[in-house]
């Protein structure tokens, strides 16, 4: 026997379980300005004290702060924050939606609004996101039209991708936005080819991918690092570090000993760690990166460091493998009153104005819901059977054709 | 700039066959299918591990970096599910890629990529985006490549639905078969029989090798020309018995039966998917017999499906059970390799059993 102690297996553990408080206090929350911001155009290497520190621009008094403020005209603000809340707002509706039957499973985005709205009013029109089934405020930002959506969410007879995919998997090529699936990770890579393929064709356009911090761990995460770092391919890809993977924390995919952004060092590009519930900040880290990647300075990683307020799925009950009050005690807070509250400080809103575009915005979803009802919901409302055989090739074989004859459809 | 992106856009014209013939290897012939295409078409993009500055392993594409440039003949990182998935994206964007996957054994960690993502791409966003990539790959064995380089992994493609798999057996269909599927929107599995790069292989390991300077399939069109998927070619004619296969198998399977003077009538399928069913069946049903013959393990291999396929359409007018020659069901040995290998033994005795009654 050796005289050293036994070996012993870590596994790593959450701050707290139900039952328990987490007041987060092992996080350092750097303050609002804090951080330097190096030229875009600089080389990595001068840049790896990025990962480890946390972009923020909103400090608690609902001011700009420090170099990152981009400076956005009180008009762009008030575009982001209503994209943000009209996420919210369907996210809520449509999750109601479930709970009476009307669609077969919903996915909100409490408390990551600002990530999916910032980064798809940066990038421009024929930009590509490869999305999470969690950004769909890039969909509302951009005007994407909310019956669609629900229609999508239904599975009804006008729904856009014809009843093939489950709820939230939406495809939406005219406002760049990649197929979704329901395995993670499998498009990371998809964002930077389609990226190689732009510098290639000697295009303009930049892709950006979007990962959740657990599905970090795939392979895909990795692949689409090297290729994206050995080729300079023109991508800013993004880690949405919202803590939780369902009910894995996040430590069990790596972040405990080190950040996600700092991933980036050992492939060579410059890693970013944003506060993701800052709309301000999202903002600047993704125009830095934006501004990078069209000089021909190839890809960043992005991690944005924010909270998942809500359950993982209509399917999970967070307060069984987390406390129930933990999303009041994130230091980062809601990206929707930090934005409004920068507005308001601005003097270019106020709660009058906010309250009128919450009913305002809440009416239109209604009104997409009871659009997509007239149409019919889950089960009540299908596309035609014959859809079931088509797009599995451009044209199909014959046992395709075989098998929807045996239907008789 | 053109608007590459629109998938109407992507659809070739309608081609002649351009070129005098020369004298080619299987390797050559490929080589020359890519060649022809990334003339035609600057979409066309070639991609894999050691396929740029030094031309491929095999040699498949030797100065095509030269010709074509580094932006288009390049050099990947070893990493499949990594240059399947960029060859996805790429295809997303408008380029029709061609990644080479060194070998067929290594295909696996790009498994997720071919069938959750390329296979579907284009069902799930409901024509959104395409995954138009020819994905080429060697394959089989017959070359002592021991279990790592010479599976024949095809049925676990052709399982997949979204994807097409097709395995030329000649110069000729190589090149013309590699045209189609780079021009095919859809994604194809694309798998070279390496024992036959260099010559036909009759499954006589014994005996001298053979080139394909003597062959009608090593003559070969220099310029554009195209065997269209889904059309299988009946390599011999006959009325006694109908033998399917493909790839090394069919030069295995046309010796052996040359040597057992059975009147067999070989098909070659040369695409699994789309499969001619119509050549198959009525085949059987003129020959009342049907034996297949793959380097694939059996056990759901693509027999397996062949067999069903000719049962359900070919009762009535089989009469004997249909009988396949295949790999065993184990993983490919390297020191036993011709006791594994389907070789003309096996397919001598199996061309007996199954004409015993006639």
């Amino acid at each position: 026997m050796s005289n050293l102690p036994p070996l012993s297996f870590y596994v790593p553990e959450p701050a707290a379980r139900p039952g328990q408080t987490n007041l987060f206090s092992s996080s350092s929350m750097p303050a609002a300005g804090d951080m330097r911001r190096p030229d875009p155009l600089e080389a990595e290497a001068g840049m790896r004290d990025l990962p480890f520190g946390l972009i923020r621009v909103l400090d608690d008094e609902g001011l700009a702060a420090g170099p990152w403020a981009p400076q956005l005209a009180p008009g762009r603000l008030r575009d982001g924050l209503r994209a943000m809340v009209l996420t919210r707002l369907f996210d809520d509706r449509l999750f109601r939606a479930h709970r009476q039957g009307k669609t077969s499973f919903y996915m909100k985005s409490s408390g990551e609004e600002a990530i999916g709205a910032a980064q798809s009013m940066v990038l421009a029109a024929g930009d590509m996101c490869f999305p999470t089934y969690r950004v769909m405020s890039w969909l509302h930002a951009r005007n994407y039209p909310l019956v669609e959506m629900v229609n999508q969410i239904f599975s009804n007879e006008k729904d856009p991708l014809k009843g093939r995919q489950l709820p939230i998997l939406f495809s939406a090529r005219d406002y760049g936005f990649y197929s979704l699936s329901g395995n993670v990770g499998s498009r990371f890579g998809h964002a930077v080819g389609w990226a190689m393929a732009s510098a290639y064709k000697g295009d303009d356009r930049i892709a950006l991918a979007y990962i959740g911090e657990g599905t970090t761990a795939e392979g895909d995460f990795h692949e689409a690092l090297t290729f994206a770092s050995v080729y300079h391919a023109p991508c800013i890809l993004c880690v949405t570090n919202n803590q939780w993977a369902i009910s894995s924390y996040a430590g069990i995919a790596g972040g405990d000993e080190t950040t996600f952004a700092a991933k980036a060092i050992a492939y060579g590009i410059p890693g970013l760690r944003v506060d993701g519930n800052d709309f301000l900040a999202v903002w600047a880290a993704t125009a830095w990166a934006a501004e990078r990647a069209r000089a021909n300075k190839g890809a960043t990683l992005i991690e944005l460091y924010t909270y998942r307020a809500g359950g993982h799925s209509t399917s999970d009950d967070p307060t069984k493998y987390r406390p129930a009050d933990e999303a009041a005690h994130w230091p980062l807070g809601d990206p929707v009153e930090r934005l409004k509250k920068h507005l308001i400080t601005l003097r270019e809103w106020d709660e009058d104005r906010h309250a009128a575009l919450s009913v305002e915005l809440d009416s239109a979803v209604r009104t997409a819901v009871k659009e997509g009802e007239s149409v019919g919901t889950l089960g009540k409302s299908k596309p035609p059977v014959s859809e079931m055989f088509e797009g599995v090739f451009k044209e199909p074989d014959w046992r395709v054709v075989e098998q929807r004859r045996e239907l008789g459809v | 700039m053109n608007d590459i992106t629109s998938e109407e856009a992507r659809i070739a014209p309608t081609p002649e066959r351009e070129g005098d013939t020369a004298r080619m290897n299987m390797i050559q012939a490929v080589n020359s299918a890519m060649d022809v295409m990334m003339a035609r078409d600057d979409n066309v993009v070639v991609m894999g591990e050691d396929v740029g500055y030094f031309g491929g392993v095999f040699r498949a594409t030797a100065g095509l970096q030269k010709k074509y440039g580094k932006t288009r003949v390049f050099d990947t990182p070893i990493t499949e599910c990594g240059i399947i998935g960029v060859a996805i994206g790429m295809g997303a964007y408008g380029l029709r890629p061609v990644p080479e996957i060194q070998f067929a054994d290594y295909i696996y960690p790009a498994l997720d990529q071919l069938v959750s993502e390329a296979a579907r791409l284009r069902y799930r966003s409901a024509g959104e985006f395409i995954a138009p990539l020819t994905v080429r790959s060697p394959f089989g064995g017959g070359i002592f490549g021991g279990q790592t380089h010479s599976q024949s992994p095809e049925s676990i493609f052709t399982h997949v639905s979204g994807l097409k798999t097709v395995i030329p057996a000649t110069p000729y269909d190589a090149k013309g078969l590699l045209i189609s599927c780079i021009e095919d929107n859809d994604p194809v599995i694309f798998f070279e029989p390496k024992r036959i790069y260099n010559g036909p292989f009759d499954g006589h390991w014994d005996r001298p090798a053979k080139n394909w300077s003597n062959h009608p399939g090593g003559e070969v069109p220099t310029g554009y020309y195209r065997i269209p998927l889904g059309k299988a070619s009946v390599v011999r004619e006959g009325d006694a018995v109908t033998i399917l296969c493909y790839g090394t198998m069919v030069h295995v399977v046309a010796d052996s039966v040359a040597e057992s003077g059975v009147n067999a009538e070989i098909i070659d399928l040369r695409t699994l998917v789309p499969l001619d069913i119509d050549t198959i069946v009525e085949s059987v049903k003129k020959t009342g017999r049907c034996m297949i013959v793959h380097e694939a393990t059996r056990t759901q291999g693509f027999g397996s499906e062949l067999s069903a396929t000719v049962q359900e359409r070919c009762f009535y007018h089989l009469e004997a059970p249909i009988l396949r020659v295949t790999g065993f069901d184990t993983p490919y040995p390297h020191s036993l390799e011709w006791a594994y290998f389907p070789g003309p033994v096996r397919i001598g005795q199996a061309l007996k059993e199954i004409m015993k009654d006639a």
